[in-house]
């Protein structure tokens, strides 16, 4: 019939019209300034570095290796590597970015960064609320800007987080367990020469 | 039954005019009631801005403007400033003269209508013999601003989109035309007065309106499809169709001048709904003989805000045609129909009383529905959108 449609239309419509103001339910909408909804967890802004230890600079997982840097498909990353090395959370000496900048004005969020990193250093924060007076350097944000903790990452990651700190402690103890066999070598090794000089 | 305060601006405009010397009562009485169109009809096109918005957000389960002021109500006066502060672009090749005079001649074209509108008791500007006439002639030259508009833009866009509100208005004014002429075949007038005073009589205690009668329904609702495409309203507005042609005839237009294009469509929609009601929901009369005691110009503008909510609804619910679509429904569906119900009329007053005419009258016209849908719907010519896609 001619019109069925229509009609079948406009009392859906009608449905919705007074449903949304008896149903509270109906209404999706959140009143963002004043109401807010926790951010997902696999949400994605801008990346970040994530640090161990209590000390941003000293803490930082980031060995200045510049893949990110390479990969990066807008190029908003800049690096510069240090000229010195610092130890690294299981104790081995490396270089550490002496500037570590991300034009987040640039940024398209892809996540290869985080992806292509091989020190778990980079991560995408859910921050989004970015606003700036100054378009040109506030949005270029510096190394002690980027600079988060791991209590910070495992807040908003958890699942994520908790995989990253498992596969860095198994790291740790195979690291150590081989420096153990390293020192319990050179141990006899010293304790056989000794013999034999004896 | 007359009371005071179902004359209260009659009375009020007399009362003010007394102030003046005798010699300047005609005159001053009818730029009283022109100020108070002209100001009456902007203020409540804002309110009503805010009321589609909010409409249309309840269709789709959202809130709707709630920032600007009470329940966003102070919404348009932020949409005023807004438009009143930008920037003025004509373009370079353009016809500035012309792009100039659209939008004036719009508004000026559609304020014109109201002159004949009875909007309560004693509450019409002009009582003219021929107003139905008049009220068309003004309508169609509402026509000639769109073309104005989207000629002198020079932008194809504008162009494509004028063109098609001129066939659109065209092929839906016979139809508009038509489907009033049965109300002026029954009440005998072309005076809009007239066709209020024959609606407002009662039978057991039931108001004669001509949407109570089977050709008065028909004629209203071919009227109302009609007033839609007409003003250009969801789901037929093609000549503005923001998906195909950007904002169509008034693409190249900005900051005030867009301000009025969107003030003349909202006065249009307001002028037709008011003459829909003058001519079959009876005007400024009471549905019930016990419900006179309500002040006229209340009736009048509940039904018109009604009217408004409808096109309201409509908007919220229907997709925009098909340009074929369209031009088939006007001229292979609702024009047969409308000439049918002009013989249907006729009918319905040489009859007499009775409830064979109600019965005979019904029947045609449903039959007449139900077999031009039906083999309009085989042939395939109106008929449920498909889609084809890309494989």
């Amino acid at each position: 019939m001619l019109g069925e449609g229509i009609i079948k239309g406009l009392t859906e419509t009608a449905r919705n019209f007074f449903g949304s103001y008896f149903f509270a339910e109906r209404l999706t909408t959140v009143e963002y300034p004043e109401e807010r909804i926790a951010p997902f967890e696999a949400a994605r802004v801008f990346p970040f570095l994530v640090y161990d230890g209590p000390e941003a600079l000293a803490g930082l997982r980031c060995t200045s290796c510049q893949i990110c840097e390479k990969e990066c498909p807008p190029k908003c990353i800049f690096i510069e590597k240090s000229k010195d090395k610092k130890p690294d959370f299981v104790g081995k000496q490396q270089f550490y970015p002496a500037r570590f900048e991300i034009d987040i004005s640039v940024c398209m969020s892809c996540q290869i960064c985080v992806e292509v990193c091989p020190f778990e250093s980079i991560k995408m924060n859910t921050e989004f609320e970015l606003a700036t007076t100054d378009r040109f350097g506030g949005l270029l944000l510096k190394r002690d800007q980027l600079a988060k903790p791991n209590a910070y990452y495992n807040r908003i990651h958890p699942t994520e987080a908790a995989a990253v700190d498992a596969k860095l402690a198994a790291e740790k103890a195979k690291f150590d367990a081989k420096a153990k066999a390293v020192a319990d070598a050179a141990a006899a090794k010293a304790a056989a020469t000794a013999g034999e000089g004896a | 039954m007359i009371t005071n305060s179902d004359q209260i601006f009659v009375l009020l405009q007399h009362w003010l005019v007394s102030f003046l010397p005798t010699g300047l009562h005609p005159v001053a009485g009818v730029l009283l009631a022109v100020v108070a169109i002209v100001g009456f009809f902007p203020a409540l096109f804002a309110l009503t801005t805010v009321f589609e918005r909010k409409g249309l957000a309840r269709i789709q389960n959202r809130l709707g403007p709630n920032r600007v002021g009470p329940y966003g109500l102070l919404q348009p006066i932020a949409d005023g400033i807004k438009s009143l502060t930008k920037e003025d672009i004509v373009p370079l090749s353009a016809d500035a003269a012309v792009h100039f005079l659209a939008p004036v001649v719009l508004v000026v074209a559609v304020f014109m209508g109201f002159a004949v509108l009875p909007m309560g008791r004693n509450m019409v500007l002009v009582d003219m013999d021929a107003g139905l006439l008049f009220y068309f002639a003004m309508g169609a030259s509402t026509e000639l601003s769109v073309f104005m508009a989207g000629w002198s833009s020079r932008n194809k866009y504008s162009l494509l989109g004028a063109m098609r509100a001129v066939a659109q208005m065209i092929s839906y004014e016979v139809i508009l035309l038509l489907s009033s002429v049965t109300v002026v075949m029954m009440a005998g007038s072309l005076s809009l007065t007239k066709i209020v005073a024959a609606q407002n009589q009662y039978t057991h205690g039931l108001s004669h309106w001509y949407i109570f009668t089977p050709w008065g329904c028909a004629g209203f609702v071919m009227y109302a499809i009609a007033a839609t495409a007409e003003t250009n309203r969801s789901p037929f507005d093609l000549p503005e169709g923001e998906s195909e042609l950007v904002a169509g005839y008034h693409t190249e237009y900005s900051g005030f001048k867009f301000a009025l294009f969107f003030l003349g469509e909202y006065l249009a929609m307001f002028s037709i709904s008011g003459l829909g009601t003058t001519l079959f929901l009876g005007g400024w009369s009471a549905p019930l003989a016990a419900l006179n005691w309500v002040p006229s110009w209340i009736w009048f503008f509940s039904k018109l805000m009604l009217s408004i909510f409808g096109f309201i609804w409509l908007r919220g619910t229907l997709p925009r045609l098909r340009q074929d679509q369209l031009m088939n429904f006007a001229w292979k569906f609702i024009l047969p129909i409308c000439l049918l119900n002009l013989f249907v009329a006729a009918a319905w007053r040489f009859m007499g009383e009775g409830w064979l005419r109600w019965v005979v009258c019904s029947a045609v016209l449903i039959a007449a529905y139900v077999a031009l849908g039906l083999t309009e719907m085989r042939r395939g010519k109106i008929r449920p959108r498909s889609y084809r896609y890309a494989e």
